[in-house]
């Protein structure tokens, strides 16, 4: 007789699944339990439970000013995205020019020179272009994106001539013709586009960290970090928690609301 | 048209790249005038910091990539039948690749404290002593190696489920109709064609083994005694600590190297292995 695998497959892979979700079970059974409790650790504590931990945090850190940076950079850096990619996007989708290959190649190139390598020489630039210690100089390094152009050039080229040859009759400018023909049929690249963009600079730590010095410009993650570790000098692990919840959980909300359109960018991200 | 990417892939891409060159080899620098030599070089290599960083580096590229590619492999094959059940499953994997790595720090510096932490509190209950996971030399790279496996396992995952939702299940069923068991059918057809997933998820796992420290950066400072100090690690260290811009962009010109190597020739050979579809 043959064995069939399916029924243990997906018991382990429900134990596994379940020891994944531990990080996040302690991050919300903990995060609602005020004071400091011995038993911080317990996954089934007996309670008392309440929302006083991200009070707390909320009043100790300074997270209406991050967050507002991460939207202010998050936002920015995907606005002139995707003017860039839109533009580039068209030029390696339609035209044709010598040295066109070769150029795209440098752009493919940009997929693995990614800006938390290039931290010392990018400094450098930020400080000669006085935007040391600005938003705009955390997010300069990314208005540009190999990822973006590719997609934009995919989408691009799976939309038929005929919608431009149409617009071209009736006097269109190449601009006006990508601005009101193309980008409105390419929405579904650029709503993919979006998701990769935002979660990967909402997340992103090094570059921001390297990039602002004053406490005025840090984004969330910057200031998740050195506020983690002031409370864990504490031991207060529960606003530990509650701040980590604060930073991580507008993505995951989002993530499981809608999970097929997250799904389908993040594995379209990686379709280089 | 081309030309505000052109304008930011050449000041933020090509621009750096060269600057860094040119500093790697700038080694005197006096009013009005540079000496250039590989003494930055030299001095990287002699080191011992490097040398530990670059091993480090390494053992934690081999230490995430194989388990997390193999975890990844196998949650997608237990996985790939889309019902209620695996979905919330899937999710509960995946979940982690979208929290910043400074959260997932957090996170797992408190799991991994010793004595109160979770980890701790439930090996206590199993009667085992307490460990310093992150504080003991032997312990520290492979504690940070785990986070970042439990980081992208759910990341990599998606794209095997993405490549096994292209295995045409005909060819499946006619191999069971021929007496195939599970393990030919996965070993003959399943891993030949999941080829092109592995040809860009590998040289993606090589990128983030170098260019993600930023858990490195908040829970050990590379420490201790180095234990745990990465390539990207000892450049801010250069950068932003010592002020050595020379050792920094010496290094920075070998991780850039050593990355378009390894991803090329990861991509070569997996490219060469793979099954097309005429």
């Amino acid at each position: 007789m043959r064995v069939d695998w399916r029924l243990p497959a997906l018991l382990a892979a429900s134990a596994g699944a379940l020891l994944w979700a531990v990080p996040f079970a302690w991050m919300a059974v903990a995060a609602m339990r005020p004071g400091v409790p011995s038993d911080i650790a317990s996954l089934t504590p007996p309670g008392p439970f309440g929302p006083g931990n991200f009070q707390e945090a909320w009043h100790s850190g300074s997270f209406p000013l991050w967050y507002l940076n991460t939207f202010v950079v998050c936002g920015g850096i995907l606005a002139v995205q995707l003017v860039t990619v839109s533009a580039a996007g068209y030029v390696f989708a339609r035209l044709t020019f010598p040295g066109r290959d070769c150029l795209f190649g440098m752009f493919l190139l940009q997929l693995l020179l990614v800006p938390p390598l290039l931290i010392v020489p990018n400094l450098a630039t930020l400080v000669s272009l006085h935007l040391y210690d600005t938003l705009l100089g955390i997010m300069a390094p990314y208005f540009a994106s190999a990822f973006g152009t590719f997609l934009m050039r995919q989408t691009f080229r799976s939309i038929p001539r005929d919608y431009e040859e149409a617009a071209m009759l009736e006097g269109a400018t190449v601009p006006a013709l990508i601005r009101h023909v193309l980008v409105p049929l390419a929405r579904p690249g650029l709503a993919a586009f979006a998701i990769v963009s935002v979660t990967a600079h909402w997340n992103e730590f090094l570059w921001p960290l390297m990039a602002v010095s004053s406490s005025s410009n840090q984004v969330l993650t910057v200031g998740l970090a050195s506020f983690a570790s002031g409370a864990e000098a504490g031991s207060a692990w529960g606003i530990v928690a509650a701040g980590t919840f604060l930073v991580a959980g507008p993505l995951i909300l989002l993530f499981l609301v809608f999970q097929r359109r997250f799904v389908a960018s993040l594995v379209f991200s990686g379709i280089k | 048209m081309l030309a505000p990417a052109l304008l930011f892939l050449a000041a933020f891409t090509y621009w750096p790249l060269l600057h860094v060159l040119g500093d790697s080899l700038t080694v005197g620098r006096f009013v009005g005038q540079h000496a250039f030599g590989l003494d930055n070089y030299r001095r990287l290599f002699v080191d011992p910091h490097f040398g530990r960083a670059a091993w480090n580096n390494a053992v934690y590229a081999a230490g995430t990539i194989v388990p997390s590619l193999f975890l990844a492999l196998l949650f997608a094959l237990a996985l790939r039948d889309t019902t209620r059940l695996t979905t919330v499953l899937r999710t509960l994997v995946a979940m982690p690749l979208m929290i910043p790595l400074v959260a997932a720090a957090a996170l797992f510096s408190f799991i991994l404290l010793p004595g109160e932490g979770l980890l701790d509190f439930y090996l206590a209950k199993l009667g085992l002593p307490m460990i310093n996971w992150l504080g003991d030399t032997d312990l520290a790279l492979g504690s940070i190696i785990a986070i970042t496996v439990w980081k992208n396992a759910g990341y990599y995952m998606l794209f095997f489920l993405a490549g096994l939702a292209a295995v045409p299940p005909e060819l499946l069923d006619a191999a069971t109709i021929d007496g195939a068991g599970a393990w030919r059918r996965f070993r003959n057809i399943t891993l030949p064609m999941l080829g092109p997933t592995f040809a860009f998820v590998v040289p993606m796992a090589i990128l983030n083994a170098l260019t993600q420290v930023d858990h490195v950066v908040t829970m050990t400072q590379g420490g201790p005694a180095d234990a745990t100090n990465l390539l990207l690690y000892y450049i801010y260290q250069q950068a932003a600590q010592n002020y050595d811009v020379g050792l920094a962009s010496s290094a920075t010109v070998i991780s850039v190297a050593t990355l378009l190597a390894l991803s090329l020739i990861s991509f070569r050979l997996l490219e060469r292995g793979i099954y097309y579809e005429s």
